[in-house]
């Protein structure tokens, strides 16, 4: 077991950057889940730390030694492949036995050491099947119990639930997390879901356009995100753009909202939609003062099931999606209704990025 | 009523059906051909018999030039698959320049007819024997030589259409859990292009074995191939002996691929 340290890793194919400058301190035993929409390195970062990517710039320490000129094969990282990549001519339990064998693991202590992996997963009442006798998450198992084996350094997944059926995908998430936290073994996922990465990581980090947005645990990334983009891609939030003049933010729709941070110049503020307060008037309002409390109308609502989203029309420029907790017939907002809306003081406030 | 889905649909059957009976005609023809009693082939036959067959395993000609024939074809069929494997890994993962142009040349002796290539192998195997003094003409490995030549194309294009469809990551997974290059290649790419390597090798060796055209031209006095046995005899009698003799070619090609497709499914990249 060891933790793994990224500095300055950069990858550029001609004029394209893959990665650029991706500093990571991986601590041993740790969950750390990239995140980041396709393109944005996340993938070149995994791959690199496994040694399939040679970076233009930078190292790669495992364990405190550098690896980052060492072929794949003769690195410890245990990869769970997206398509799973289990050898079809082989069972389960020889393919399990691969890396036990390439490492020169004595004969007589694989048989041992396969039954020890497929218990892990559950699976080993299916060691002599083949891989393509087998479901989609069963196969998932497999490849798990076959990185794991060989007992790596450093376990890495690549979206290793992107090929899962919705429920199998919850299942599963809990079963990799109690698995990695029972073996204590550093563990990079990559993943282009948030719900994933919220659910499972120790901390995470958003990559986009091969740079790192931002690093933090679950809620440092969803109650204080550094940017923009992070707002939007972990959670949901609704953007209201404007400027500071005074110290004070005025919303192009002409919205004057009190934050507790104050920048100069064009802003935007994200309201996450659970923070939003709906009252049915300006009496309803959250804030004691009355303050940060506006009317508008109900433009549409969206039932979720054990919420629901309601958008609300400020003025001709300022939309929020407010959400509230499903009560039954009671919670009946509809179109068209005269509402209010309070901001919280807390709302994450960014520069407006550039045009 | 029928719809226009299901007359196309007979249509398509029907079609198929006369083409593969058009293609198997000859064949059911030499078989029947190989059972008539009388030696001038003639309709309707007098009566059938096996004495045909037995007068083909009995002349030594045909023995010695099935034997000259398996040899020459397994010599050219392990050669050419020793090239043909690198060359299709070369082919299908590399990017150089003048790839289109050495994927045509590997496929040109399918193109070019065989009376050619036989004549163009003649020339330059005479010159080089001329100008080397080495014994290449008319020898077993001028011959083998040749026949290489026909088995690379048919490996060439099944071992690539092979390796297309393999899953290359399958060899990132071996890598991964330890496996240098060669060995992922050994224990995780073999496996998974062997349909294609034994296809490759079965058309080749099949090609091989058939020839005629390219064999005319090399072999040496007395050391025939069976096509050219088979020539031979026919020029002066037009016997049932050819027909059995026929036959039993066919038969011994129809177990070969049965029996490497109960270990390799050929279907699959065929």
């Amino acid at each position: 077991m060891a933790g793994v340290e990224l500095q300055g890793l950069s990858k550029h194919y001609g004029d394209f950057q893959a990665t650029e400058d991706v500093n990571l301190d991986i601590a041993d035993g740790e969950f750390l889940v990239l995140l980041g929409p396709s393109g944005c390195g996340k993938t070149t970062t995994l791959r690199m730390i496994a040694g399939f990517i040679e970076p233009t710039k930078g190292t790669i320490t495992v364990g405190g030694a550098d690896v980052t000129r060492l072929p794949p094969w003769k690195r410890s990282t245990g990869l769970v492949f997206q398509n799973y990549a289990l050898f079809p001519h082989l069972t389960v339990a020889q393919n399990v036995a691969f890396g036990l064998e390439m490492h020169k693991v004595p004969k007589a202590e694989i048989g041992g050491k396969v039954a020890t992996a497929l218990d892990l997963v559950q699976l080993g009442h299916l060691a002599d099947r083949y891989p393509r006798q087998m479901s989609g998450g069963q196969q998932q198992r497999v490849a798990l119990a076959r990185a794991l084996a060989f007992q790596p350094d450093v376990l890495l997944l690549d979206e290793p639930l992107s090929n899962l059926d919705a429920k199998l995908r919850h299942e599963v998430r809990h079963q990799i997390r109690n698995l990695q936290q029972r073996l204590g073994i550093t563990t990079v996922m990559v993943t282009h879901d948030q719900e994933e990465a919220l659910t499972m990581a120790d901390r995470m980090v958003v990559m986009k356009d091969g740079r790192i947005q931002q690093l933090g645990t679950q809620r440092e990334l969803y109650d204080d995100p550094a940017s923009e983009f992070v707002a939007s891609f972990v959670g949901r939030s609704s953007f209201i753009k404007g400027r500071f003049s005074g110290g004070r933010f005025v919303s192009h729709g002409g919205l004057a909202v009190e934050t507790e941070r104050r920048l100069a110049g064009e802003a935007v503020l994200a309201l996450r939609p659970e923070r939003i307060h709906l009252g049915a008037d300006a009496a309803d309002a959250a804030s004691p003062d009355g303050s940060n409390t506006y009317r508008g109308k109900v433009a549409s609502i969206s039932y979720l099931g054990s919420s629901i989203d309601v958008e609300v029309k400020l003025n001709e420029t300022d939309r929020v999606i407010a959400q509230v907790v499903n009560k039954g017939r009671e919670s009946g907002a509809s179109v068209g209704d005269e509402v209010s809306v309070t901001f919280p003081r807390d709302v994450p406030v960014f520069a407006a990025s550039p045009a | 009523m029928f719809s226009n889905r299901r007359i196309g649909r007979w249509t398509l059957n029907a079609l198929a059906t006369l083409a593969f009976l058009f293609a198997l005609l000859p064949l059911i023809f030499v078989t029947w051909l190989s059972f008539y009693e009388q030696e001038i082939p003639s309709f309707p036959p007098t009566g059938y018999s096996l004495h045909w067959y037995a007068l083909a395993i009995a002349n030594e000609r045909f023995i010695d030039a099935f034997v000259i024939s398996a040899q020459v074809g397994l010599v050219a069929t392990a050669i050419g698959l020793i090239v043909a494997i690198p060359a299709s890994i070369a082919l299908t993962r590399y990017r150089f320049t003048g790839r289109g142009a050495i994927n045509n040349l590997l496929l040109m002796p399918l193109v070019i007819p065989g009376i050619v290539l036989g004549f163009s192998l003649y020339i330059f195997q005479v010159e080089t024997t001329i100008a080397t003094e080495l014994p290449i003409m008319g020898s077993f490995w001028g011959l083998v030589f040749g026949h290489v030549l026909l088995v690379i194309p048919w490996s060439v294009r099944l071992i690539t259409a092979s390796l297309v469809g393999f899953d290359r990551t399958l060899e990132e997974a071996a890598m991964n859990l330890g496996a240098d290059p060669f060995t992922a290649f050994r224990r995780v790419t073999v496996p998974g292009i062997l349909p294609g390597i034994v296809a490759g090798a079965m058309f080749g060796f099949v090609s091989s074995f058939g020839n005629l055209e390219v064999s005319l031209f090399l072999v040496a006095p007395g050391q025939t191939t069976l096509p050219i046995a088979i020539l031979q005899y026919l020029e002066w009698k037009i016997d049932p002996t050819i027909a059995a003799i026929s036959v039993l070619q066919i038969l011994i090609i129809i177990a070969a691929m049965l029996i490497t497709d109960r270990f390799v499914r050929i279907s699959r990249v065929v």
